[in-house]
């Protein structure tokens, strides 16, 4: 491969050998494929996808409206008629569990999103830019990651208050310099790739060269770090509201349950037991998919960890 | 060497002053008045004036900023507004009570997590192996504040056999080590999967070198190879991983803190931040964010205490 490279050749289609096999139409059924030899990357598709239909249609299996106040059925044990029991103020929790499981996936995933097209901008300035920006950036980035999660989700919403769009705004802020160093490292080292140099000779403006040419060899590996961000996501989300910092009342979120039902614990200890496991079901069924297809698309981790 | 630890001091100062202006600009970046924000909408102008002049946020915001941080430099947090109490001395009656648990969680975490994954290196694909692998990614996943309620409801409300709140009574040292259990316990758990994960995949690299093959040549006792010339080397990506620990530890700790009701710098910063008490929030915020940025230099330096290859590339 050393010396002149045709430049007519995708950069992608021989720079990544791992990928060649998930490029285009193979990719669901490869994936299938590798999942069907993976018991544990099954159960997690199977959970995912569970928590997908109950985010899509959860209107239609839930019992009762998950707002509704029933003060007489107040602390009901579970039962036939409210199978996870009612809350404090009488409202049926499996409605409001299943109607968390929306919040959850949509907070989740479209603030991942943003967080990746923001991290995907900074990191190809900071990679592709002049140096001066490049440590800046890093600074930034690096500023940014010595807050503990936690911490720094607390702190901007003690400045901004809580509501959806703060929390959003508290995982993109957390998530975009990770995916940022990511995507610069990625492209340093494409920078100076032989198959860079040769379209940079040609005349491609700075523009072309990353959109064109060192995009499409960085954007597959985000995307797998990404999906693997949405358990920690998810858990921040319902961790914040938990600590009553995260989504206001009287959303049904999963951490909002959580903290309504500890404040009765001894007399009706089954409100958090039962608004615990939607949590633990849903990070548990992400992070195994995404160990299982983090194997598949690169055989050279399998074969160490 | 020197010069290595002066850049790395050098880097963690930078990081402590820059994350500090960015909290500093985003307290002045966002709309409406803080003094309005704490003392709610029904405080009169002359109340919010004094909070004003008290906080200095009649300054313009480079000055507050540049006097903000030479109070820091000079070792004074500022002043908590609702008990007039320094922000740096309530800051260091609660962070050892935080520290102890850490400390505690991660110690367990790695008791276990360490041979654990040791053991499943060697043993590769044995039954041990296979269950450590899907709980130590099972562990990791599940978020340790579901765990912290779980431990409470399931052995101190339905067992009883350890305490629900607080940190146990000063100077009784049993008593606040029976309260420690099931706070470490929680905060601990996930980093026994990571733990285990981290030093078995480092462990399979190391074994696959040439020392140990020379090592097992010259005929060493295997258990002697496996100690000295294998963990000793895959132990080293631990200690790094370890100062970043701090960080998700801290998080944890936050949640384990007010689950337990342990006084602490995490519920000193939610209390804080429930009552939007800033000077609190920042103050707190600061010695974590320094804890954090100075754990990364002091790792390394271990990480070259004990690798003599670091040692001389430093």
């Amino acid at each position: 491969m050393h010396g002149w490279i045709p430049v007519s050749v995708r950069p992608s289609d021989w720079d990544m050998p791992a990928r060649a096999g998930l490029a285009g139409a193979g990719t669901i059924g490869a994936a299938l494929r590798h999942l069907r030899q993976d018991p544990l990357g099954m159960l997690g598709l199977v959970l995912v996808l569970l928590a997908l239909f109950c985010a899509l249609f959860g209107h239609w299996i839930a019992p009762d409206d998950p707002f509704k106040i029933h003060v007489t059925d107040r602390f009901q044990a579970p039962s036939l008629a409210h199978f996870m029991g009612t809350d404090n103020l009488g409202r049926d929790v499996f409605s409001r569990v299943i109607a968390g499981t929306k919040i959850a996936l949509s907070i989740g995933g479209s603030s991942i999103l943003i967080a990746m097209t923001l991290g995907l901008l900074l990191g190809l300035s900071a990679g592709y830019g002049p140096r001066w920006l490049d440590n800046l950036l890093l600074l930034l980035f690096d500023s940014v990651y010595s807050f503990p999660t936690v911490i720094l989700g607390l702190t901007v919403m003690t400045l901004l208050g809580p509501s959806i769009t703060t929390l959003m705004f508290v995982v993109v802020v957390i998530q975009t310099p990770a995916y940022a160093r990511l995507i610069r490292t990625a492209t340093l080292a494409a920078k100076n790739t032989e198959y860079v140099l040769a379209i940079r000779s040609l005349g491609a403006s700075p523009a072309r060269v990353l959109v064109v040419h060192i995009l499409p060899n960085i954007v597959g590996p985000l995307f797998i770090i990404a999906s693997m961000d949405i358990p920690s996501v998810i858990a921040l989300e319902a961790g914040l509201t938990y600590l009553g910092m995260g989504i206001p009342p009287p959303a049904p979120d999963w951490g909002r349950i959580l903290q309504e039902g500890f404040s009765s614990i001894q007399e009706a200890p089954w409100i958090v037991v039962c608004g615990g496991i939607p949590l633990i079901l849903t990070t548990l069924g992400f992070t195994f998919l995404g160990e299982s297809l983090r194997d598949l698309l690169d055989p050279r981790l399998r074969r160490i960890v | 060497m020197i010069l290595y630890v002066i850049q790395r001091i050098g880097l963690a100062i930078l990081i402590c002053v820059t994350s500090m202006t960015v909290l500093f600009a985003a307290i002045h970046a966002i709309p409406g008045d803080p003094a309005i924000i704490m003392l709610g909408s029904r405080a009169t102008p002359e109340m919010r004036e004094r909070l004003s002049r008290e906080m200095g946020l009649d300054q313009p915001v480079p000055m507050q900023l540049v006097k903000f941080l030479t109070r820091v430099a000079e070792g004074d947090l500022g002043t908590d507004v609702w008990t007039k109490r320094s922000v740096g001395v309530i800051v260091m009656e609660t962070l050892p009570n935080t520290l102890v648990l850490i400390l505690t969680a991660l110690s367990w975490a790695a008791l276990v997590g360490i041979p654990l994954g040791c053991y499943s290196a060697i043993r590769r694909n044995s039954f041990i192996d296979k269950f450590t692998g899907v709980l130590s990614v099972g562990t990791i996943s599940i978020p340790s504040f579901v765990v912290a309620i779980y431990a409470l409801l399931l052995f101190s409300i339905q067992f009883g056999w350890f305490p629900v709140i607080g940190a146990g009574h000063d100077g009784d040292l049993p008593d606040q080590l029976w309260h420690l259990v099931l706070p470490s316990f929680a905060v601990g758990l996930g980093w026994v999967g990571y733990l285990a994960r981290i030093v078995r995949a480092s462990m399979l690299e190391v074994m696959a070198e040439n020392h140990i093959r020379t090592a097992r040549a010259f005929g060493l006792p295997e258990p002697k190879i496996i100690l000295h010339y294998a963990l000793r080397i895959a132990i080293l990506p631990t200690v790094t991983l370890l100062a970043l620990a701090i960080g998700g530890l801290l998080s944890s700790a936050v949640f384990a803190e007010n689950i337990f009701a342990r006084p602490g710098i995490g519920k000193l910063i939610v209390d804080a931040a429930n009552l939007r008490n800033y000077p609190v929030v920042q103050g707190a915020v600061l010695v974590t964010v320094g804890l954090f940025a100075f754990a990364m230099p002091v790792a390394d330096l271990i990480v070259a205490w004990l690798d003599p290859r670091v040692r001389s590339a430093l």
